[in-house]
């Protein structure tokens, strides 16, 4: 009798497997039939240099891609990017080692950070599959991320679906005060990060988009008393009698977060564009954050582009584990001491310009661009003090709060061919 | 069950997605959607950039359109 009803609930199963597979290929049929067909991004070549100063770092390099189609339905693209730090930031002032940038992420005997990427895109008839895969190098830290996506589109193009999945490998490193690598120091980080995505074209002035991601960031093979998603520089503070003392930082195993956000761009009646943007953020640390933007873009003639903007961004909470001094050593399981899971706001404005270069003056391309643009960012910390003053002046834990100002520049040519 | 329910509303928005609804924004009245000052991500290297200073100097990640790749900035 038993035998006769697992007899039957297998042949059950396998009758829902087979409906199950074939409402799949119903739907996948469908779904290949009706889309609306779908473009490959334009062919074109970017060199592009960048700068960031501000908060005693200086961080800047090249960054070059190269984009190509082969044939109608395949794009490749490759991407060579470049870091070189050349100043130390506030926690190197205060707390870290010596000889290593914290807030960069890099040692300051590496000065230098190396990113490979190559990427294609493969039309399939009405939707768009790409795949990627991306390499950073330095010499305490390394990072391997390989990404998959598709995009359809349907109701005759006005809306787009997509979604992406990306995975990710790092080998947390170390440097010694003496610019040599910690042989014992190799954590192994492992990343994913799952996003759906929709645009929609709602009227003929109105584009829409959203956008949904999870991120999950997790230690391997790790004991609980070692962190690996913290910088390995970076130090918390104690009270200590009058004064204060410096420790290793302890971060939990894992980290995972959800974003959503909004996106709208608007074409006025004019040749100009309004485009807003909101998102909002949580993770299992305890941050919330959400960020607003609003961009003008205004059309020139027809060989200038302007754009002004302003981008706010406020992180009302911080992680649980974060203090700017704690009461004692080792207070609690988890401590941190960085300044971006302290309670902050960011204000950034920025302004840009775009020249088209006339059709002819550089040969081989059919358009040229050369484009600077400036962006200007100004942090609060809310709880985040500057350490660097004098011990005598303020006691310890009453020392001003820490405020941030940078310049990141961006100033680059583009050629489509 | 579920997911036989779910494989259903997947089938008929399949269906609904090529026969009912009709695009109301023609392909002849996009051309102000086409042009370049709406484009979301316009020069993808420099939009990439400012992403990356994004992440490296607030907590918040995704949810933006941008596709991250590890950076090492912890």
């Amino acid at each position: 009798m038993h035998a006769k009803q697992r007899a039957a609930a297998t042949a059950h199963r396998e009758v829902a497997v087979a409906v199950i597979n074939r409402l799949l290929l119903l739907a996948l049929a469908f779904v290949a039939s009706c889309a609306q067909a779908a473009v490959l991004p334009d062919e074109r070549i970017d060199l592009l240099y960048h700068g960031y100063d501000g908060g005693g770092a200086q961080i800047d390099g090249p960054s070059v891609l190269v984009r190509k189609n082969i044939g109608a339905s395949v794009s490749v693209a490759a991407n060579y990017y470049v870091d070189m730090v050349s100043s130390a930031s506030i926690d190197v002032q205060t707390n870290g080692r010596q000889g290593v940038d914290v807030e960069s992420g890099a040692s300051k005997y590496s000065e230098e950070r190396k990113e490979y990427g190559f990427s294609g895109q493969y039309l399939v008839d009405r939707s768009t599959i790409s795949l990627g895969y991306t390499s950073s190098n330095e010499n305490d830290y390394d990072a391997s991320t390989y990404s998959f996506g598709i995009n359809q589109s349907f109701f005759g193009d006005l809306t787009t679906l997509g979604f992406g999945v990306s995975f990710g490998d790092d080998l947390v490193g170390q440097n010694n005060a003496d610019g040599s690598t910690n042989p014992d120091y190799k954590r192994d980080l492992q990343r994913r990060k799952y996003g759906v995505n929709a645009s929609q074209i709602v009227t003929k002035n109105l584009l829409a988009s959203v956008s949904f991601d999870t991120v999950t960031d997790q230690c391997l093979n790790l004991s609980e008393d070692l962190s690996c998603l913290n910088n390995p520089y970076r130090q918390y503070r104690y009270h200590d009698g009058n004064s204060y003392k410096w420790d290793l930082e302890k971060y939990p195993h894992t980290r995972s977060s959800d974003a959503l956000g909004i996106r709208a761009i608007y074409h006025l009646p004019w040749r100009a564009s309004v485009r807003g943007e909101w998102r909002d953020f949580k993770d299992s640390w305890g941050i919330k954050a959400n960020n607003y933007e609003l961009r003008y873009t205004h059309a020139y003639h027809s060989d200038w582009i302007f754009e002004g903007k302003i981008r706010f961004y406020d992180q009302p909470t911080g992680a649980d584990f974060y203090s700017d001094i704690f009461d004692y050593k080792d207070a609690q399981n988890y401590l941190a001491r960085d300044k971006e899971l302290s309670p902050f706001t960011s204000t950034v404005f920025g302004l840009g310009v775009t020249y088209k270069i006339p059709a002819g003056t550089i040969p081989w391309f059919e358009k040229s661009t050369a484009n600077l643009y400036w962006d200007k960012f100004d942090i609060d910390y809310e709880d985040f003090r500057d350490a660097r003053v004098s011990p005598e002046d303020y006691a310890a834990g009453d020392e001003p709060l820490y405020s941030l100002k940078a310049d990141v520049i961006r100033l680059y040519l583009s050629f489509w061919f | 069950m579920i997911l036989r329910r779910l494989l259903l509303l997947a089938l008929l928005f399949s269906i609904a997605a090529c026969s009912s609804v009709k695009p109301w924004v023609k392909p002849y009245e996009r051309q102000k959607i086409a042009d370049e000052i709406m484009s979301f991500e316009r020069d993808p290297i420099a939009d990439s950039y400012l992403h990356h200073v994004y992440d490296a100097r607030e907590a918040a990640r995704g949810g933006d359109g941008a596709s991250g790749g590890g950076c090492g900035c912890n």
